[in-house]
């Protein structure tokens, strides 16, 4: 079976309006992360903008909008990462701990990760690419999708998108 | 065999006939809703996953739950909705105005409706190959009326035919129920689904084959594996076959519109490939040719259940209104601006053509 | 993924039910018992035939009228005619959407099914 990992089936391979990341000077200082959104592609839906507790999400003209983000103001609270139907927002915090990032990622599988397990970290495609300790497992909406902070090597922070539960 | 009367007959109990019951009957009108499934919420109360759209669309709420939503406000109004479960319409009579129906398979009902609101929703399409018939080839629908329904496990390895939004979210929700999805094949050359639903999945490993498709299912009594292959821009085969080993063959083709009843009344029709199959005129208020008949939903074009609430409305509204009750003068304009919304980007553009195929600006 | 709560003898095949889910909360009817050919099986009343056939391991309900090719389900919503079987002596019964019930005798239909003209008032 040949795999290509390209945009048109799902995987993000470039840099795109709607796939929004921060600033790296601001990211590198910012305590308990920032938002990135991976969500290129117009379609009508607007939780992360009116979920969002400190608008940090742009208010959208239109609701076919791809989000938009005022990183002065996210504080990386993770409520977006728990309540976008695409599971396309994730908090990554690059000043967790000398040379670890923290990660905050949607999850809706089972087995459920226990905190302080190590899981296998997986790439857009799926492939693990690192080890994570789980450090906590929350549910910020109480519906069933859990945000996992996963701690991670600090340079595979932009490719880690999953966890799998080992 | 029983007859009953009523003012508004709606078929199908799914998002778009319970949105259209909730809205006749808040308006004054008694309102039966006759539902095939033995449960209310048609194709919603199978969807684990949260909706998109924006707060009045009920985003970020999971299907099921917004099929609990819509039920209350039903329960709510009072002794006007009757529902009717495990009631199949099996026809309409135009020129006596009567509308049959049986409940399971032996009791038969004579309704008499003053207005019909049709929302019978859709069927899944089937995609020809040999062995397409043998047990195990499911509808990716009746996949997720199994595990997500009634719990029960579908298959232990599962192969998806499509990547439209079905294809994706059953492939995420079989993840979820502990199945393995193989692989997604997609004939086109990119997903035809929302691209996050995709990135869910690619990132868990699935992987997504495009320009690929099914050739043959193999076995003898129920499948057990699936010959595959690419195809090229002509969509001929293009390069070796390969064999994959499964349990299950899931189609998620597409949906057509179930339309029979709306043929049976004379409504005028439309083969409009944007809207999946043969689809009623119909004006803004979503009354069909016959002035008896609205239509909402996939019955009147395959979209989401989104605008399937909303265009449930808007007829329960209109229906209401042709009885002469009072329904508030702004209602239409506000659904129709947040149809207009939801069809605005650029998933919404086959919808938007599709549409303005079939809509009249009124019926002489 | 297994029933423990079905004895080893009621067991003809194993029964597949989904043990734990991330999201959903799975409620049952009650367990009954019914027959497929003559076997004996368990189901929840008030679910489809087709679900507790396909949860006992049952994947063909019918053979076609012509071909004799075998048949399982395929909409699940009551509208393909696939799943039709022969359900206490009544052929072409839409598995997918009708309860099962205490005791019914469900068997697979071989083509068209036969109406039993005796018996009818």
């Amino acid at each position: 079976m040949k795999i290509t990992a390209v945009f048109e089936n799902g995987v993000l391979t470039e840099e795109r309006p709607g796939a929004v990341k921060p600033q790296q000077d601001l990211w590198n200082k910012k305590k308990g992360g920032l938002v990135v959104v991976e969500c290129p592609q117009r379609i009508p839906c607007n939780p992360c903008n009116t979920s969002c507790p400190v608008s940090a999400i742009k208010t959208f003209s239109d609701i076919n909008d791809v989000p938009e983000i005022d990183y002065d103001k996210c504080t990386g609270c993770g409520i977006c990462v728990a309540v976008c139907p695409g599971l396309a927002c994730f908090v990554i915090d690059l000043t967790f701990a000398d040379g670890l990032a923290l990660l905050k990622l949607p999850y809706e599988m089972l087995p459920l990760p226990e905190k302080g397990a190590t899981v296998k970290c997986l790439d857009r495609t799926g492939k693990a690419v690192c080890d994570g300790k789980v450090e906590n497992v929350a549910e910020p909406k109480k519906d069933k999708t859990k945000v996992v902070h996963v701690a991670v090597p600090i340079d595979k922070a932009h490719d880690v998108r999953a966890i799998r539960v080992v | 065999m029983r007859n009953l009367t009523t003012d508004v007959l709606v078929v199908g109990g799914g998002p778009a006939g319970l949105s259209a019951a909730a809205e006749a009957a808040a308006a004054g009108a008694s309102v039966i809703v006759a539902e095939s499934d033995l449960h209310l919420g048609g194709q919603l109360v199978k969807q684990s996953h949260k909706f998109f759209g924006s707060k009045e669309e009920y985003a970020g709420t999971r299907g099921f739950e917004i099929a609990k939503v819509l039920k209350d406000e039903i329960a709510g109004s009072g002794a006007k909705v009757e529902t009717l479960l495990n009631t199949t319409v099996t026809g309409y009579y135009p020129d006596e105005n009567v509308v049959t129906a049986m409940i399971g398979e032996e009791e038969y009902l004579r309704i008499t409706p003053k207005k019909i609101i049709m929302a019978s929703g859709a069927q899944e399409r089937l995609i020809p190959f040999p062995n397409n018939d043998l047990p195990g080839v499911y509808g990716a629908g009746a996949v997720q009326t199994l595990m997500n329904v009634y719990g029960v496990v579908p298959g232990k390895k599962v192969i998806m035919i499509g990547a439209g939004n079905i294809g994706l979210i059953v492939s995420y929700q079989l993840m979820q129920a502990g199945v393995e999805v193989a692989a997604i094949l997609e004939a086109m050359p990119r997903v035809g689904g929302y691209w996050v639903h995709a990135a869910k999945i690619r990132r868990l490993g699935v992987p997504i084959l495009l320009r690929h498709s099914i050739k043959r299912a193999l076995g003898d009594r129920v499948i057990t594996g699936a010959e595959i292959y690419e195809l090229d821009e002509k969509f001929n085969q293009a390069g070796e076959t390969e064999t994959v080993r499964c349990d299950t063959i899931c189609l998620a083709v597409g949906l057509t519109p179930s339309s029979e009843i709306l043929w049976q009344g004379g409504c005028k029709m439309k083969y409009v490939p944007n809207l999946c199959g043969h689809v009623p005129f119909r004006d803004k208020t979503m009354r069909t040719s016959n002035e008896k008949i609205w239509v909402a939903g996939d019955v009147s074009g395959i979209e989401e259940a989104s605008a399937a609430m909303i265009e449930g409305r808007i007829a329960g509204i209109s229906a209401a209104k042709s009885l002469g009750r009072d329904v508030k003068s702004d209602s239409f304009d506000k659904f129709w601006k947040r149809l207009k919304d939801l069809r605005a980007g650029e998933v919404g553009e086959k919808i938007r053509a599709g549409v303005s195929e079939v809509l009249v600006d009124g019926w002489e | 993924m297994y029933l423990s709560h079905i004895s080893e003898e009621q067991k003809v095949i194993d029964v597949d039910l989904i043990s734990a889910h991330p999201v959903l909360d799975y409620s049952h009817g009650a367990k009954v018992s019914f027959s497929f050919d003559g076997k004996s099986m368990e189901g929840f009343e008030g679910e489809p035939i087709a679900m507790a056939l396909h949860a006992n391991g049952v994947r063909v309900y019918r053979s076609t009228p012509e071909m004799r090719r075998p048949r399982g389900f395929f909409c699940a919503i009551g509208k393909c005619s696939s799943c039709f079987m022969v359900v206490d002596g009544v052929p072409n019964v839409r598995t997918c959407v009708t309860p099962l019930k205490k005791n019914m005798k469900v068997e697979t239909q071989e083509g068209r099914g036969t109406i039993k003209l005796d018996g009818v008032a």
